[in-house]
């Protein structure tokens, strides 16, 4: 019972790094970054799902009988990629609020704010 | 998962960038440790290369240190714990590891494991599910990554004097012009970096590889020319426009594969009418829209770079106007 849960258990000591850093960090950047290990942590929950004992990656050869399932791999495949392109932009957006505020620190943004 | 704590601990922002580089290509091996060997392709392609690049031009722009935190971090660890202990509470309902008769595997995979080679004809099933079965799918995530790419243009893209472009020219191709090993080295290596890419687009049927790993390595090594050579070399050697124009003729292409099924009264991406033989048609149809993604996906990673990159420059060069007053 405890062996044969651990992979979740890893996806979910990741996750709630990634959260923390998210939630209790107030550099921009430094959150982007938790959000990919949450979002890492997320891929590796759906590939561990995937996995099958004895099986293979699902590319079909002769001999072999059991495959892992390959549709999470698609899922996940994709995500990847979708996932560049997403973080790329809140870097973008990171990088025009530095040129607005001077700053990327989550309570100087909003103490200026605050003045305003 | 070491690496992962080092990251919450870290305060300089450029060593966090340099562990998370680390962090991706480890869950690379995990990928590869469970069979998803096309996702890890991905995962170490863009974890550990792209996606640490962007942030390392993003840093130094936004300046690499973190300022000490001034609100306790114990209300966010609590909530951390209590939400983590949830989950794992959640865990027990969840079939054990790698059992083969978890209800993941009682749906739709079987159905593509088996009759995916009488159908697709492809052997990598990832690719028949990603460019076949599920094409619909794939067609919203160029889109996605496309208009990811359009709204960072939106964001960063500058238009410089004529006058200031040639001064910035002048000053990247003297910055560049020290690292003579770096540059022979890569020299060597970015003909078989796009080599090795153009191999995993057009081996993706039968290999681990496709339209986006493909992508992403092709675009890796076009990075790696921009910082070895420089900006300005390397748009001179590909021209904005064009690029642009290449990312929006990906995702094109992919939409026109689709809509020509339309005419033999078809659903949308359905190759089987490409070629008389249904199975030569399946194979024409994810070449085509894999060519599609490759071209798009390689672009729009390209586009991202250049935007950061030129964005620097141009902060850079009001830096210089206003005395390097703002420079951090």
């Amino acid at each position: 019972m405890i062996m044969s849960h651990y992979n979740y258990w890893i996806v979910v000591v990741l996750m709630m790094i990634g959260f923390y850093i998210v939630i209790a960090h107030g550099n921009l950047i430094k959150k982007i970054v938790g959000l990919t290990i949450f979002q890492t942590s997320v891929f590796i929950f759906y590939i561990s799902m995937a996995k099958v004992d004895g099986g293979t990656a699902p590319i079909l050869a002769d001999g072999i009988e059991q495959y892992s399932n390959p549709l999470p791999h698609v899922l996940i495949l994709t995500a990847i990629v979708v996932g560049i392109a997403t973080t790329a932009l809140a870097l973008a957006l990171t990088v025009r609020i530095k040129e607005a505020y001077g700053s990327i620190e989550e309570e100087e943004i909003q103490q200026q704010d605050n003045l305003n | 998962m070491g690496t992962a704590l080092a990251i919450v601990w870290m305060k300089d922002l450029l060593s966090v960038i340099m562990l998370s580089g680390i962090y991706g290509l480890l869950s690379a091996s995990f990928f590869v440790a469970m069979d998803a060997v096309d996702v890890a392709f991905t995962e170490a392609a863009v974890g550990a290369g792209i996606s640490t690049l962007l942030m390392l031009v993003a840093i130094t722009m936004t300046g690499h240190k973190e300022h000490h935190s001034r609100h306790k971090p114990f209300l966010a660890l609590a909530v951390v714990m209590v939400t983590g202990g949830l989950l794992i509470y959640g865990t027990f309902d969840m079939p054990s590891y790698g059992s083969s008769m978890a209800p993941i595997h009682m749906q739709v995979a079987p159905r593509y494991l088996n009759d995916s080679m009488q159908e697709i004809g492809v052997p990598n099933i990832v690719t028949s599910v990603l460019a076949s079965y599920r094409a619909f799918d794939t067609f919203g995530e160029v889109v996605v990554i496309f208009t990811a790419g359009i709204g960072v243009l939106a964001l960063l893209s500058v238009v410089f004097h004529p006058k200031e472009i040639a001064k910035i020219h002048l000053f990247n191709d003297s910055m560049h012009e020290k690292e003579l090993i770096l540059r022979i080295v890569s020299k060597i290596l970015i003909p078989f970096i796009l080599l090795f890419a153009l191999y995993v687009q057009f081996h993706g049927d039968y290999g681990p590889g496709g339209g986006f790993q493909a992508g992403v390595i092709f675009a890796a090594a076009i990075i790696l020319y921009a910082m070895v050579f420089g900006l300005s070399t390397a748009r001179r050697v590909i021209n904005k426009s064009f690029i642009k124009f290449l990312a929006s003729s990906g995702v094109l292409l992919y939409g026109s594969v689709g809509v020509v099924s339309f005419f033999s009264d078809k659903n949308f991406l359905d190759y089987n009418i490409l070629s008389a033989d249904p199975i030569a048609g399946q194979h024409l149809g994810i070449l085509l829209i894999e060519l599609g993604v490759g071209i798009t996906v390689a672009s729009i990673m390209v586009i991202i770079f250049f935007s950061f990159a030129g964005r620097r420059e141009f902060s850079k060069n009001q830096d210089n106007k206003t005395g390097g007053s703002k420079a951090s």
